[in-house]
Formats: structure tokens, sequence, C-alpha cells
């Protein structure tokens, strides 16, 4: 909202203003920091009650990828019999899929937080950026417990870690800004229309395929190559692959990646900043 | 742009919503497939112009007319100053857009003109325990909502113990509070909300919430608030709390303010422009007036010591009950008297006509104003509605005319110490509150 502090000598300190102006507005970080403990109430509601009331609790957050890591193997790996450039396959896949399975849903939870949220958003104030961003933070747990498979499947087939493994942190970066990113786009058009949520679901389900996460990124032809990587999971997963499976760091693939991310976070904040005002207005 | 001890200043400020258009529907098959192809494009210019005002210009807020009949202007132009320490309550109808100047004032929702100014912390109460969630533990939600309110995490640490006292639930702090009764929830959700501590707070009518005994407990925390020299703007139909907690008063109306002023002037104002039943009615039609051809009712009103028409009644003052009716056909037996009900629906008392001059004697045919006193400090606060009626003294099932609930006034407190209340500030039930003596005999041991 345009809400400015305004601090002059003239006894203007702690004024706020909120006026009706249009316009491009980026984050406000003074009013971010004011709300930190909101924040963080916010992220660790998210994780507390995401397995709440189920039997599992957290297991779900290997079952999930497990199943899915199998399930791939056997069709893309046996039957199918997709190259995997030597790595056994069941390995090529759970290093790809237990990223991509956070990014799949940290971007569906996110671009959802405002619809969900609504109830809030029509009765309290605080920074709406809080919606679309708590997601992509609670779900950080899930990844990190789900590493648990990606470390065991890594000591059945004795694959020892590399270097390569300093860039994992960067990779993590690169890896959370894309649900960001998605997530303040989808979030404030969701709010609008509500066919985002039932493109979502299908989208993702596409998205699988747009990156090398069945198949491997050298398959695809080299003239394309520039355009593939264009779109940050690729860069993501290959980088996952090679921090863990100790192969060359695939920068072609990572650096058009990172610049796309970047543009998405930053054109949604001042997408997001700008539909904000309209949020309560339109639940 | 705002005086030292000024904590809103509000300027100008409108906000239009822009309400749905009619759909068209083609009774055709042909026209069905053809407006089916060509709905995304219009779903799309529809939801894209529900926040789209470009097209509303100056002239419309001036405009009573309203051409652009999709167009509601929730604001028309509003401008007040609410001075720090004040307590300012908002009162109107429903859709007088006081809810809506509400979320504007606690950035929930944008005005499209005009501009605000705020001066320190402001929290806003339009529901108790927002955010709370089912699954978390009351302890946990405590922290939640505390926060989203705008409470910082060591601001709750040092006041949880408080916060739980007062709510009463201590025994259930580590249950999920979808466990909880709906009352439990209610009172740990306005527990959190009481010990905010803001320099502004904004309040939309909270006040209902909680059993009797809470609900005592939150008002006497308001008046608290009130005195602790913070700002409060407070929007509520209950018009007996706006008298008594808050010093002025915004009457707002299809999205302007009618007046602002001392809160009894204005509920007042409020009460007596149309909305609901007001203490004076007159019938001025004598064909169509309630009775018959004996009797006819003309005028009936709540009338003040000195004889002024009477909205709002102070619980100490003595008021009248005044009926005016023609007698067309003369009569030994006409009774005058009056039956009062008060909110719930309960019969506070009948009252008969005992004027020793008229009881029992013929009435010639003529102009009748008969008023009946009820003193200060026997009525309960609230609202009371009076239906006069003339019966028939010796046919005692004959009325000549009964209007029940023909008129209503208010009675408030004004908790000054000196009515049947004394210095307790809670609720008080009870269809009557007279003020008696009280006597106390001592003997010590």
């Amino acid at each position: 909202m345009n809400d400015k502090q305004i601090i002059s000598k003239g006894g203007m300190a702690n004024v706020r203003v909120i006026e009706a102006k249009k316009g491009w507005k980026f984050l406000d970080f003074n009013e971010l920091k004011e709300y930190r403990d909101l924040f963080y109430f916010l992220v660790w509601r998210n994780i507390k009650v995401l397995y709440a009331q189920t039997i599992m609790g957290f297991s779900w957050a290997i079952l999930q990828p497990l199943f899915q890591i199998i399930i791939f193997t056997i069709i893309f790996g046996r039957v199918a019999k997709i190259s995997s450039e030597g790595v056994p396959y069941f390995l090529f896949s759970t290093v790809a899929i237990i990223p991509w399975t956070y990014m799949s849903q940290a971007m569906t939870a996110s671009s959802q937080s405002l619809v969900t949220g609504s109830g809030m958003l029509g009765k309290i104030y605080f920074p709406r950026l809080l919606f679309p961003i708590t997601p992509v933070l609670s779900r950080l747990v899930d990844f990190g417990i789900s590493l648990i498979i990606v470390v065991l499947v890594m000591l059945y087939y004795r694959v020892m870690p590399t270097w390569n493994l300093v860039f994992l942190p960067f990779l993590l970066i690169m890896m959370a800004s894309i649900p960001v990113g998605i997530g303040l786009w989808l979030s404030a058009l969701a709010i609008r229309y509500r066919d985002v949520k039932h493109a979502m679901p299908f989208v993702v389900r596409m998205l699988i395929y747009s990156a090398p996460i069945v198949y491997s990124a050298s398959s695809i032809p080299e003239t394309y190559r520039f355009f593939y990587s264009l779109n940050p999971i690729v860069g993501v997963i290959e980088g996952f692959r090679a921090c863990m499976l100790g192969s060359p760091m695939p920068w072609i693939y990572i650096w058009p990646g990172i610049i796309t991310a970047a543009l998405m976070v930053v054109t949604g904040v001042f997408y997001f900043r700008r539909m904000e005002q309209i949020f309560a207005d339109v639940i | 742009m705002i005086g030292k001890d000024i904590a809103i200043k509000v300027e100008n400020v409108s906000k239009y919503y822009r309400i749905g258009y009619k759909e068209e529907t083609k009774d055709t098959v042909s026209g069905t497939v053809v407006e089916f192809i060509k709905s995304p494009l219009k779903n799309y210019r529809k939801y894209r112009s529900l926040y789209r005002f470009d097209d509303v210009d100056e002239t419309l807020e001036n405009d009573s007319g309203n051409n652009n009949s999709n167009i509601i202007l929730a604001s028309k132009n509003i401008s007040f100053e609410v001075k720090t320490g004040e307590v300012v309550g908002i009162i109107g109808r429903n859709g007088s857009g006081k809810s809506t100047l509400l979320k504007i004032l606690s950035k929930i929702t944008h005005p499209n003109k005009g501009r605000i100014y705020i001066r320190g912390r402001i929290s806003s109460l339009l529901e108790v325990g927002t955010g709370f969630h089912p699954e978390l533990t009351g302890r946990e939600n405590v922290y939640l909502n505390g926060t989203i309110l705008g409470m910082r995490k060591q601001e709750i640490d040092r006041k949880f113990d408080e916060i739980v006292d007062f709510s009463g639930v201590e025994k259930f702090l580590d249950t999920p509070v979808k466990r909880y009764s709906s009352g439990m929830k209610v009172r740990l959700a306005f527990s959190v909300a009481a010990h905010l501590e803001p320099e502004i707070l904004l309040i939309d009518e909270v006040l209902a919430v909680g059993d009797a005994e809470f609900q005592k407990k939150c008002l006497k925390k308001m008046e608290g608030v009130g005195q602790e020299g913070r700002t409060v703007i407070f929007v509520s139909h209950n018009m007996s709390a706006v008298t008594r907690l808050c010093q002025r008063t915004i009457l707002m109306d299809s999205g302007t303010i009618l007046e602002d002023g001392r809160s009894d002037q204005v509920v007042n104002t409020y009460l007596s422009s149309g909305s609901g039943s007001t203490a004076h009615r007159r019938w001025e039609n004598p064909e169509t007036a309630p009775g018959n051809d004996v009797v006819r009712l003309r005028a009936c009103s709540v009338v003040s010591e000195n004889g002024e028409v009477c909205e709002i009644l102070d619980i100490r003052k003595k008021c009248g009950l005044r009926m005016e009716f023609e007698v067309l056909e003369g009569r030994d037996t006409l009774l005058p008297y009056y039956n009062v009900f008060d909110q719930k629906g309960i019969r506070v008392f009948p009252a008969v006509d005992l004027d020793p001059d008229w009881r029992g004697r013929y009435r010639p045919p003529g102009r009748y104003i008969c008023t009946a006193w009820i003193p200060g400090n026997l009525l309960s606060e609230g609202r009371l509605f009076v239906g006069p009626s003339v019966k028939d003294n010796s046919q005692k099932n004959i009325k000549y005319f009964y209007v029940p609930e023909a008129i209503a006034f208010m009675v408030v407190d004004s908790m000054e110490g000196d009515s049947a209340r004394g210095d307790y500030v809670g609720r008080c039930g009870g269809a009557v509150r007279p003020l008696f003596k009280w006597e106390t005999k001592f003997s010590p041991q």
C-alpha cells in the first residue's frame, strides 16, 4: 500500500500516510522488518499444521517423493529405457525428483495462498507479501526431510560427495526463488481469476517434462539449449545432479535460468505490490 | 499537514465499489453457444473492470442522481479529524459505509481518492480470533493471533499470563483449539485482543461476544482503554454502548457523514431519522388512524420532563408516555393504557390511566392528551417499545385501538455513579432497575 514513513523535524515523526495513488512500488523493508515476528509464526504455523491429524506425520515428506521415484524408475528407466548417462536410473531420478517435489508443491501452495488466506485478507492488515512467501519457506522443512532419501540412495550406490557440494546453498536459493517468483505472479492473479486454481494442477504436471527430470538435458539438441535453459527449473535440476553426483557443474544451463528466475521475482514483486491494493475488494 | 494533537486526519476520502453487471441470457440454442464461446472474453472484461474506475469522474461524487448505476460509493468525500486520546463512535444503518471507512483506516482496503494521516501505532479489531487455527493449541494461537494483530513476540511473552488469566482457559492451553467450545474460543481470542496496546485502536462491533459474565469483563476493559488516553474508533449498532463509551459520535449515511458531534445528540438524530421506530408518531389522516368511530388515536410520543420528545432517556430522569386521541362518541367507560415491552419482548409493565379527574367519568367528544409519568431511576437500560391503547373499562375484551410497538425509546446510563449501578460498569440485567435506599445495621462482635 501507499504507506510511507515521513520523518521530519516538525513533529511529523511516526506519521503514516495512506494515499489514493497508483504506481509501481518495490519492497517496503521497514514494514517487513516490523512484521518479522508474524512472518516467523506464519511459517511455523504452516509447518505445524501441514501434517496435523495424520498417522504418518512428516513421513509423508519422504513417502510422496519416494513413490514417485519408484514409479518413474519403473516406467521411464525400465520400460521406456530412457538414457540416464550411465548413472543408475533410480539414483538419477532421485536427485531430480526431490527438488522438483519441493518446487511444485511450493509453487502450488504459494499461488493459492491469497485465496486460502482470504478470510484474513479481509479482516486484518499485514504486508500482503507474507502470504505467498510463507509456504515457500515452510515447505523447505519437507524438502530438508526428503533429503534423507538422497543421502540413503547415495550411500546405497556408494556415491561419494565431491567438492561440487559447495554450490548446494547457492542452488537452494535459486530453487526457492522459482516458487517465489511464480507464487507472486499467480497468487495476485488467482485472487481475481479463479481460473488459476483449475489450471495449476495440470500446468505443474506438464512442467515436469519441461525440465530434465525423467530424461537428461543432454538429449536436448544443442541449437535449442539456450531457450531450453531459460527455464530456471532446468538449471536447478541439472545443477542439483552435478552437486550430488560430482559431474562438472553445468553452468551453461544454470546462468540463463538465474536471469529468468531473478526477473520473475523482481517483476513479481512489482506486480504483486501494484495489485495488492485491490485484493480485499475482489475476494 | 497534521496537527500535533491529531491522531487521525481523513481528507476527502472516497471509495468506490463496482457491483456486478446484469447477466444477459440468450434463450436460443445458437445464442447460448455463441454466448458460451464469447464468454471468456466477456468474463475477463467483467472481472477486470471490478477494480478499474477510470471512468469515474469528479462529478459522480457530487451527483446525487448517480447515473453510473453499477458503481457504489461506499465513501463519498469524507473528511474528519480525531484528536489523540479521543474515543469516537461511528454509527449508521447497514450499508452506510461505516465498515468500509474502518477498513480503509486499517489499510485492509485502499481509498480511490483522498488521503489519510495516522499518527502512531494502529491496530484494528474487525473480528476476534482472526487467524486462529483449529489444529494449533490455545498457547500457540495466542502467539499467532497476537502477532497478526500487530504485537511483537516479546510483548506477548510479557503479557502471556495476563492474557490467559483474563480468558479463564488455563486448563486447556495445550489442547488444540478445535476441541474448545465456541465460548472458550471467543474468550481466548478476545483476551488477546484486549491486551493490545496500540496508540490507535479501531474496533468493529466485537463487544457482542461471549457469555454475559465475559461481556461484563470486556466492557470494563473497553472503558479502561478509553481512559488510558488511547485513541479509539468504535463502530457499533449498540446505541447504549456508543453513548456510554464514546464522547463523540459520527453518524454515517450512504457513504457520507451526516452528523458529527456529542454522542447523545448524534444517537438521537440517528434514532429519530426514521431508521426503526421513533419516540414520536403522529397519524395525520383521521380516516386511517388506528381506532374506530368511537375513539381514534392521533399521536403518541415519549416526552422528557419539559415536554419535548425524548429519544434517549437518561436513566435518572423521569419521562412521560403521551398519547393524543379523539373521542368521537362520548362514553363513560373509556380507559387509556400502555403496554411497555423490552428488546427481548418481555412485558416490563402495563400502565392503566388512574387520573382521578377522569377515571370512570363520562368523556365527552373532543381531543384528549394524556400522559403517564414514569419516575427516574426505574427503567432498565436498553430499548423500550410502547404500545398505546384505549379499551373499554366495563367490557374487558373491547379495545378501541391498540398499536403494539407504536413508538420506541432508548434508556441509557451515563455512568456517573449516581444511578442504581453505582460505580459498577459491567452488564446489568433485569427488566427494571429501581434505585433503592439501602440500610445497614451493624453490630460489632
